[in-house]
């Protein structure tokens, strides 16, 4: 059994998010190689050969690979695979927008955001917003799966001395083209892979006043979430939405700022390992969810922990 | 443009769903359904799309069970011209429902399928990667902006750092995230009209597709329930908690 990780890359290194998917897959068992496919990405190959428990590194470095369109990218994966027993990809959203169309070419279903792997063909995964948890079993030759990062300890980033491939085939399709990016620019810590998050809700009031949570956060080391009432109302960009929509987090410590706890907000939190929720209204259903409660008015509360901590 | 739209009913957002005793799935007897929100995106997309004389005809379609209907007519009186229901079973995979699609797009010729970006029961985000895949068009997942730019299509997405622009050729997929609009309420006199738009209802038979699948639920559980927690007086005993008792900080 051999299995292909699709990597996850930003500034010319490995993601985390692909550190948390070949720990998956070592789950799983067998060799595991992972695939960087993209322009000018040598550093990023480099570095992933380093991952502890890497066999193999398949390095596809052509312009039509240039910001992963999967119209290019999943045919060069599709003629990849027929090498493997599993595909795997951490549900990102570019592992979201590739996967799928991978499955498909080989004629084989995909399964989304597994958090377990109780063997080689059978998994766990959550739906209904993380209101239920179903274990499936797959038949197909070839596996093709993302993998929730949140769910599988990341594997050492360095350790390992993978031999490192070229792959030549250049798949362009030539139906799509990258037109440009707006990237939200932070110092913090990535959303996902924070040890602690602040989130606020709609009852931060406004934009402006999520400067308090910066503050709490940056003292915290902690990165920022927002519900998805409060990007909605325009306070913060998209990026920072923790939930079904958005983005899955499980933090040591999460830390929920006038959030009301709807379904969609707790599917993105709900693993964190403590939880503490800041809500005037003590009816909130977040607090049934939340290891500490503090009723209290957030605008008193958030400066003052600031203080404390 | 022709616009093909799917829908799917799916339980409703707002709905607190069960696990069946025998872990056999979720409890769905008797529990509110409705149009998956990502859909209704997607047909008030479509509908824009046709005020603004991009669309030509909007039709939509869903795969699934009779009883589909129901939002099919919701779709028709939000503004969509006609529907297609493929009439099949209830739990289907995404590739099954991705090749029940692509006969009804080959059948269609469409310039542009608009799909909700997942679905809130199975939460899959898969279907539109595969219709694209199957059909070998563009993909534009996510979308948060949609621009007919002369034969192509400039869709924004939302990715994970932030925003990312690509131009697709039509045709194209199209598939919706959360902040690509405000689905509009279907009026009174646009439902009664929806009753008599067409809807017609084929079977995957018909269409020639196989719903065969790779995968099964061997079983569906409830989540591991969080113990409860307590409430604090005062961010003073908070804070000692974090760091004495939970010892997060």
């Amino acid at each position: 059994m051999t299995i292909l990780v699709v990597a996850e890359y930003e500034n010319g290194a490995v993601a985390p998010a692909t550190l948390n998917t070949v720990a998956a897959a070592a789950k799983i068992g067998g060799d595991v190689h992972v695939l960087v496919a993209g322009q000018n990405v040598g550093g990023v190959a480099e570095s992933a050969a380093k991952i502890a428990g890497v066999a193999k590194v398949l390095v596809a470095d052509n312009a039509a690979y240039a910001h992963v369109l999967p119209e290019n990218v999943a045919p060069l994966i599709v003629e990849l695979a027929s090498g493997y027993s599993h595909v795997l990809a951490p549900a990102t959203t570019n592992g979201k927008n590739i996967l799928p169309r991978v499955a498909a070419l080989l004629d084989v279903d995909q399964i989304s955001e597994i958090i377990s792997v109780e063997s080689a063909d059978t998994f766990k995964r959550p739906i209904y917003a993380g209101n239920a948890i179903a274990t499936v079993q797959s038949s197909a030759a070839i596996k093709v799966i993302t993998v929730r990062t949140t769910g599988f300890d990341a594997v050492a980033a360095e350790g390992g001395s993978a031999a490192v491939e070229a792959v030549a085939a250049a798949h362009d399709a030539g139906i799509s083209a990258f037109v440009g990016e707006e990237l939200a620019k932070s110092d913090r810590p990535e959303l996902t892979a924070a040890k602690i998050v602040v989130s606020g809700g709609r009852g931060m009031g406004n934009g402006d006043n999520f400067k308090h949570l910066y503050s709490l956060a940056d003292k915290l080391g902690a990165a920022v979430g927002a519900s998805r009432a409060a990007v909605d109302a325009g306070f913060v960009p998209n990026d920072m939405q923790v939930g079904q929509t958005g983005k899955i987090v499980a933090p040591q410590l999460y830390i929920a700022v006038g959030i009301s706890g709807a379904i969609q907000h707790l599917a993105g939190m709900k693993d964190s390992k403590v939880i503490v929720a800041i809500n005037k209204d003590e009816e909130a259903p977040i607090f049934q969810v939340a290891d500490y409660g503090l009723v209290a008015d957030l605008f008193e509360a958030v400066p003052e922990l600031e203080k404390l901590v | 443009m022709k616009v093909l739209v799917a829908v799917k009913r799916v339980v409703d957002y707002n709905v607190k769903v069960r696990v069946k005793a025998d872990n056999s799935g979720v409890d769905l007897a008797n529990v509110k359904m409705s149009m998956n929100p990502f859909c209704e995106i997607a047909v008030e997309e479509a509908v824009r799309l046709k005020e603004k004389g991009v669309a030509t005809e909007i039709v939509v379609v869903s795969v699934g069970p009779a009883t589909a209907q129901e939002q099919l007519r919701t779709a028709l009186a939000l503004g969509a011209d006609r529907a297609i229901l493929v009439e099949a079973a209830d739990e289907l995979n995404s590739l099954a429902v991705a090749k029940a699609l692509k006969a009804v797009v080959d059948k269609e010729q469409p310039q542009l399928v608009i799909l909700g970006k997942q679905a809130i029961d199975s939460d899959n985000n898969q279907t539109g990667q595969m219709l694209a895949a199957l059909t070998g068009f563009a993909q534009g997942t996510f979308a948060s902006k949609v621009e007919a730019a002369g034969d192509k299509l400039n869709v924004t997405r939302e990715i994970d750092g932030g925003l990312q622009t690509v131009a697709l050729n039509l045709p194209a997929i199209v598939t919706t995230d959360l902040r690509l609009n405000e689905p509009r309420y279907a009026s009174l006199p646009n439902i009664m009209k929806a009753k008599k738009k067409p809807l017609e209802t084929v079977t995957p038979d018909a269409l020639g597709v196989s719903l065969a699948s790779t995968t099964k639920t061997l079983k569906v559980e409830a989540p591991a329930a969080r113990s409860a927690g307590i409430k604090v007086k005062s961010v003073a005993e908070l804070v000692e908690k974090l760091k004495n008792e939970a010892k997060v900080i």
